[in-house]
């Protein structure tokens, strides 16, 4: 396989570009594999990199109904942060961050993990107690986070609303520097091409429609492409992971809703960290091609279908005119949603579903982009040994029997 | 924008509804002993279907829970009754 | 620079000239010219510059379809970027500048860029810049991306309205088919709303000599004045931008440039979209260069502006559509050369300015080039709706297929491209009627991009994307529609791949040797064409984003100086008078204590449960045992979630046998009713049950402190105050001038206080009473400020505040009914789960620090000796002025067994010590309570 590297991008400038080898190939799916995963998404495809990589398993395919990285993991807003309060949470994600921070070279594909910081506004008194009570849970688990008064904040949001009539004041906020956005795409895409170059099938367009069960084991899945067998299966299927747990009769804790993310026409730079502002409920970044990147809550009925509908849109949008209100004029190119898989305590759930021989990894709603590299690293890790890694227990979904929830949403529940 | 329809009010925009759950959940009887596993089950499981589903939505307006059958992919609802009623 | 206006009229206003500038330069066009027009008729070709490569672009369609030339335009002092040439009307003043370029578009300096193509092809960037780290290229790339440029402050007057709109049918197009449709839907007795994106009706229609034996306009104006004669609307210059759920249409209407367009949230009970087709570009060398255009906009800019965009035209068309067009151009003076494009490979010559056109070895002295590889039904909104595409071969288009619910296509947009046929159809739809499937006039031969022709070949003319890209996008293996597209940022320009994406899939096709409908198509997203953020704001801004909600004593609380600021979605009193916010609030504290305090708690929950099942209701819906209270006392609470988290805690008054008063935190009033609503109508029998909030129609005066029986007594209630007659957590209710009255022994500050409610329309005579009762004692109004340290000296908990989303009743020292309450009750599983029977769980707990120390900063965390891991976080913290030293309350693991243990407290690199103590500072025996 051709390395990628500015010497081979000017040697193939000289040649047309003729000499790009595939970043993978399109094989046809052999009637068993060691493990098969199902969903090519981000986590899919980065479990099937670290089986090879870290596990020496590469007898793996991944199988996707559709094209890999179509799923959430082409449709997020691309924010990857570990500003988390929890221990365990800070322990995940930023596993994750670190990742990132090496992911473009190691993977030989450039992601783009552009770390321009990320500031979530305090805008009360009150907030700013749990700003501070979140800064030190942050810096205690050993992730960076910054402190803010109004004005370290107008330096780095500029845009912000300032004025006397902001609904919400800015008081300050909780700045994460390490935090930033990815190249939505090129981490699926990246993940997918080493993987490949291991040796591990992708198979697109191949629909998993059942699972094939012995002895109350799960021991393949039959497919639009026919039954595929494998000793270990796991499920990284995002919104759809309750239709595969229905194939083994399991009810998970999830619930598939819509989010939805906006882009704006592309504009020379105006916003250079990731802003998110909690009352109005909007976040917004701008990405290198200049395009803001906006984003906000779930919509309010519980969905499948992968499209977005006005109510929220003009919550999120309006919410950004008054953060923002110099953007009032700037125009709306485009939005989409995606169906994501929100769980009662919105962390994600990894570890075994209940039917023997499939593993889930899911349950990362509105998130699980940023957790990609340490989800994928982690899932292979429990697919291969059969074992949780120190990280992934929590999140095993045992806990929802033992309730030991990591309640990240209500951490900061702030009410008077 | 969707449109439900409130038994006792009628259509309305989907803004003024609440999501209150799925139908058919039973809480288990706490005065007796209740396992861990059937307390989760009914704490946090979800059939969360794909297609034609049952569900409890609350009417922010009148504050009347109703039942709704609606389809979780195509949006399309099907019908809508009060709590109280049979079942659909 | 010669003119190119003729003297066919158009639509504009030669009476009314309209000066602008572009790029720096003075220009005048006239009013009803776009400003691509009114440079089109200037004689100026390039008025933008390409992405990536700085190419020069001069515009290839004459409305929404063009991606070249994209300007900010400023107007009186604002600036608007991103505008599209070819759909901004002009405007007297206007100043234009083209976005990524600099100086100008004619001569960029970025234009050298070009000249690397060959290394920046698609994705190159995936490629390269990992090492030594992206955050080294990065900042580069980003200034040299992006497109138009804002104003920093926000824009004036710009707010848009936002209405509800209902009609029976919604005609989206004005042109021949949505009139005809339109007219013929209102004249059968239908509610009819007919919407264009143009200023003027009629689609392309302008370009025809005559219809139906009129001339065009008078034709419009026909149909115009039918649709308005028989109730129908008609709204110009409005775009329906999307369809959502259940067929709501969105459409933006535009006002004057600069102004917000509105929003209608249009419900039709039927959709009728005649939206057009647009023609699509041919893929050839050099099909990129300024003088490169569509068929149909050339005809466009004649008909509707007079400008004859081109005096010796190349037309290049695969179609029939061509014969009028060349008869339409010529007559306006234009030399025509037809050119069979599917007879062999087309050049364009020239660089900024084309010089011709090439053919195999011949080669054609013009001066424009007029392209069509065919039309394109605009279907977006057909694919909003769900609506299906079919593959016709005859038309070499994807057609409406099976239709959305209501929705019918007709016209252009269903592939009718002949005029006759398609005014048939419509009045057939209008009127209600199914239409015959028509003959087809339109003919084309196939003609799409070839893979290996030679030349660069341009595929998506805003984002450079050439025929290469598409196949190094294949032989890389991005092969699906969507790769194909996010590889190589084909169809991702402003103009949504409207003129891009045919191409790149056929090319795909092409090259994988697939028929092209199986290559699929992208998803067309809303908005049809980008509309501004303002118009979903409208004006729930400012104070109308989550309107606060306002006491009935606001000005009793103006009146006597009130500070007041947001509290729990509640506009309050934070404290009184002016001054040093902190000594006011120390007095507040210090008076209360020493006399009283008189407080306005209105917000406080006042949720009436009644019926025959209330009792039983509020025993399951609290966590503490309410079954044995008894009609005229008070308890102090909690209400769990099932997950057993204390959500809410307030004290519940029984009145009656079957009546109950709960009086929940100001904050979870709304959220506290709906969980009793929820309960009441699911698994409880609510016949049984009654629930009635009357937090906002009766308001609450509180009398706290030493004092307050004294100040109450002055009152003519007629009540025996006595401690023994009136104890701690009963309730009394009674009548003044006719009024009821209740009051609620109970206190949040630990002194002996009285909660006085009363009907909100009778308020401001109650608290000018106790006020002045209170005068003589010393007492005076206090704010919130000062209640949070009353109630913390206290040590009285905030939920959400003192607690977390873990916190369960035990945690707060609140254990017997965990341990002994029978009957079920929310929650009551949950309190026994493995996390639940934890020992070393986060309990409320006090920490006091020495004499003289400093404040605990809140937020702060305790820490374990090697500052490795948190134990729990200091929740409220205040410098209490009745016992002149801080006080702190906090969450800290396993806190109830560590009394007295001393703990690290850190706070933003900081370590201190405290004393884990009970989180009581005040009056630890309930002497004061009880008095
Ligand atoms: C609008 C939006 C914004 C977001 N913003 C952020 C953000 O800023 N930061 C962040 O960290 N996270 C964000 N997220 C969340 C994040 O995108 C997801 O958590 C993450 O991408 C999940 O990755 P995944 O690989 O698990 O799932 P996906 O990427 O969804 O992949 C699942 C795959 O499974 C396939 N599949 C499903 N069923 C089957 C079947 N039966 N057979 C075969 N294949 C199947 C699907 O086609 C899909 O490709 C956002 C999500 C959305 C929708
Ligand atoms: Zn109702």
């Amino acid at each position: 396989m051709t390395r990628y590297s500015a010497f081979t991008v000017f040697r193939e400038g000289l040649r047309g570009q003729k000499g790009w080898d595939k970043a993978w190939r399109s094989p046809v799916p052999k009637p068993a594999y060691d493990v098969v995963i199902i969903g090519a998404g981000g986590h899919g495809l980065a479990t099937a990199y670290y089986l090879a990589k870290n596990h020496g398993i590469k007898d793996v395919a991944v199988i996707e109904k559709g094209w890999l990285g179509g799923g959430n993991t082409g449709r997020n807003t691309t924010v990857i942060r570990s500003n988390y309060f929890y221990p365990e949470s800070a322990a995940l994600y930023d596993f994750s961050v670190r990742l990132y921070e090496n992911l473009s070279r190691e993977l030989n594909y450039n992601v783009m993990f552009s770390q321009r910081g990320m500031v979530v506004t305090a805008h009360s008194e009150p907030e700013m107690e749990m700003a501070a009570r979140q800064v030190n849970a942050m810096r205690l688990n050993g992730v960076d986070a910054e402190f803010l008064d109004r004005d370290q904040v107008r330096k780095l949001a500029p845009l912000l609303n300032y004025g006397p009539d902001m609904r919400y004041p800015i008081h300050g906020g909780v700045f994460q520097p390490r935090a930033g956005t990815g190249r939505h795409d090129a981490v699926a895409w990246g993940f997918a091409r080493a993987a490949d170059a291991q040796g591990v099938d992708i198979i697109q367009n191949c629909q998993v429609l059942e699972l094939l069960t012995e002895g109350g084991r799960c021991v393949g899945v039959r497919t639009s492409q026919g039954e595929i067998r494998a000793s270990a299966i796991g499920a990284t299927v995002a919104g759809h992971s309750s239709v595969i747990a229905d194939m083994a009769q399991v009810d998970l804790p999830i619930t598939s809703y819509a989010l939805q993310a906006f882009v704006s026409e592309p504009l020379k730079p105006v916003l250079d960290t990731v802003v998110l502002c909690p009352p109005f409920g909007t976040y917004i970044s701008q990405s290198d091609k200049g395009g803001l990147v906006i984003g906000g809550g779930l919509d309010r009925v519980p969905s499948y279908g992968q499209r977005g509908n006005l109510p929220m849109q003009e919550a999120v949008l309006a919410g950004l005119v008054e953060m923002m209100p110099a953007l009032a004029s700037v125009k709306l190119l485009r939005h989409w949603a995606g169906i994501v898989d929100v769980t009662p305590d919105s962390s994600p759930i990894i570890g075994p579903s209940g039917l023997e021989g499939l593993y889930l990894n899911c349950g990362w709603g509105t998130g699980g982009f940023k957790a990609i590299p340490a989800g994928g690293y982690l899932f292979a890790h429990l697919l291969a040994t059969g074992h949780h890694h120190d990280l992934s227990r929590p999140f095993d979904p045992v806990r929802f029997t033992t309730g030991h929830l990591i309640d990240e949403g209500a951490a900061s529940g702030i009410a008077h | 924008m969707q449109i439900f329809p409130c038994p006792f009010c009628g259509p309305r925009n989907e803004t003024e509804f609440h999501f209150a759950g799925e139908l058919g959940k039973v809480r288990p009887d706490t005065g007796k002993e209740v396992n861990a596993r059937d307390w989760a089950t009914y704490l946090y499981a979800q059939r969360n279907e794909k297609g034609l589903v049952r569900e409890v939505w609350l009417h922010l307006t009148c504050s009347e829970l109703f039942v709704m059958e609606r389809d979780s992919l195509t949006m399309d609802v099907r019908a809508s009754k009060s709590l109280r009623g049979d079942a659909l | 620079m010669t003119s190119h206006r003729t003297d066919r009229a158009g639509l504009i206003d030669r009476t009314q000239p309209r000066n602008f500038t572009f790029d720096g330069k003075a220009y005048r066009g006239f009013e009803g010219d776009t400003l691509a027009s009114a440079l089109l008729a200037n004689g100026v070709r390039v008025m933008g510059r390409s992405f990536k490569y700085h190419r020069p672009r001069g515009p290839w369609g004459a409305w929404v379809d063009d991606p070249n030339a994209i300007m900010t335009v400023t107007l009186d002092g604002r600036s608007f970027p991103n505008c599209p040439a070819a759909t901004t009307p002009l405007v007297e003043d206007m100043q234009a500048r083209a976005v990524n370029a600099w100086p100008s578009a004619a001569f960029d300096i970025k234009a050298g860029l070009d000249l690397f193509h060959r290394w920046l092809g698609a994705g190159f960037y995936y490629k390269t810049f990992m090492w030594p780290d992206w955050h080294l290229f990065e900042p580069m790339i980003r200034k040299m991306a992006g497109l138009g440029d804002i104003s920093r402050d926000a824009p004036k007057n710009y707010t848009a309205d936002q209405v509800h709109d209902h009609c029976e049918v919604l005609v989206i197009g004005g042109g021949a088919a949505g009139l005809a449709c339109a007219r013929a839907a209102a004249e059968a007795g239908r509610g009819v709303v007919l919407v264009d994106d143009h200023p003027i009706f009629g689609g392309g229609l302008h370009q025809s000599v005559q219809i139906e034996d009129r001339t065009p306009s008078e034709w419009i104006a026909d149909q115009l004045a039918a649709i308005m004669g028989a109730g129908g609307r008609v709204l110009p210059t409005t775009t329906a931008f999307g369809v959502y759920d259940h067929g709501l249409v969105g459409l933006a209407e535009y006002g004057a440039f600069g102004t917000a367009p509105h929003l209608h949230r249009m419900r039709a009970d039927r959709i009728v979209l005649a939206t057009g087709a647009l023609d699509r570009p041919v893929t050839f060398a050099g099909n990129d260069r300024p003088g490169v255009m569509a068929v149909d906009a050339a005809c466009e800019y004649l008909a509707r502006y007079g400008v004859l965009v081109g005096r010796r035209i190349a037309l290049a068309s695969n179609n029939s559509l061509a014969d009028a067009a060349e008869a339409m151009l010529t007559q306006a003076g234009a030399k025509i050369t037809r050119i069979s494009p599917q007879d062999g490979a087309i050049r364009a010559l020239g660089g900024k300015q084309l010089k011709g056109l090439a053919q195999g070895l011949r080669r054609h002295e013009v001066d424009t080039v007029l392209a069509s590889g065919g039309l394109t039904p605009l279907v977006h909104l057909w694919r909003h709706a769900g609506g299906k595409l079919d593959w016709c071969a005859a038309r070499q288009a994807f057609l409406p297929g099976a239709a959305p619910d209501g929705m019918v296509a007709i016209g252009a947009a269903n592939g009718t491209f002949d005029l006759d046929q398609a005014l048939s159809e419509a009045r057939a739809i209008g009127a209600g009627n199914a239409s015959d499937a028509a003959a087809r006039t339109y003919s084309l031969t196939p003609l799409w991009p070839e893979p290996g022709d030679k030349g660069r070949q341009w595929i998506d003319f805003q984002h450079d994307v050439t025929l290469k890209d598409v196949e190094l996008a294949a032989r890389e293996n991005y092969v699906s529609v969507e790769h194909l597209k996010r590889y190589t940022t084909l169809g991702m320009a402003s103009d949504q791949g409207k003129t891009s994406n045919m191409a790149g899939l056929a090319a795909m096709a092409a090259i994988q040797d697939r028929p092209l409908p199986e290559v699929g198509t992208t998803t067309f997203r809303p908005p049809f064409v980008p509309v501004p953020f303002e118009m979903y704001h409208g004006h729930h801004g400012k104070q109308l984003w989550h309107p606060l909600k306002r006491l009935a004593l606001e000005p009793q609380h103006r009146a006597a100086g009130a500070a007041l600021g947001e509290y729990g979605g509640w506009l309050r009193p934070g404290w009184y008078g002016t001054g040093n916010r902190g000594d006011l609030i120390r007095r507040e504290v210090l008076s209360a204590r020493n006399a009283a305090g008189i407080f306005d708690a209105s917000p406080l929950g006042k949720i009436e449960v009644m019926g025959p099942d209330a009792e039983d209701f509020v025993n399951f819906i609290y966590y503490n045992t309410i079954r044995t209270l008894k009609p005229g006392n008070i308890r102090y609470g909690f209400m769990l979630t099932e997950g057993g988290i204390v959500m809410d805690d307030g004290v519940i008054a029984r009145l009656t046998e079957n009546r109950f008063v709960i009086s929940c935190s100001s904050g979870h009033v709304d959220s506290v009713r709906e969980h009793l609503e929820a309960w009441r109508q699911d698994g409880n029998n609510p016949d049984r049950i009654f629930i009635h909030d009357l937090t906002q129609q009766w308001s609450t005066v509180t009398i706290t402190g030493p004092k307050a029986r004294d100040i109450l007594a002055k009152l003519p209630l007629g009540l025996d105050l006595s401690a023994q007659a009136f104890p701690h957590m009963t309730v009394q209710e009674t009548q003044r001038e006719e009024t009821p009255i209740r009051i609620a022994r109970v206190s949040f500050t630990g002194d002996i206080s009285y909660e006085i409610s009363i009907r909100s329309s009778r308020a401001s005579d109650l608290w000018d009473k106790v006020v002045a009762a209170g005068e003589p004692h010393g007492a005076t109004p206090i704010g919130i400020e000062a209640l949070s340290i009353l109630r913390a000296e206290k040590g009285y908990i905030m939920v959400g505040k003192d607690t977390d989303g873990e916190t369960m009743p035990h945690d707060l020292g609140i254990t017997i009914p965990r341990l002994k309450k029978k009957p079920a009750y929310i929650g009551d599983r949950s309190l026994h789960s493995d996390k639940a029977n934890l020992p070393d769980r986060k309990a409320l707990v006090g920490l006091a620090v020495g004499d003289g120390d400093k404040v605990l900063p809140t937020g702060a965390h305790i820490v374990d000796g090697t500052l490795s891991r948190s134990l729990g976080y200091v929740t409220s913290s205040y410098d209490s002025p009745t016992l002149g030293h801080p006080v702190a309350l906090g969450l800290l693991e396993n806190g109830s067994a560590r009394t007295g243990e001393i703990v690290s407290v850190w706070h933003m690199g900081e370590t201190r010590q405290a004393t884990v103590c009970a989180a009581c500072f005040f009056d630890p025996e309930g002497e004061r309570l009880h008095a």
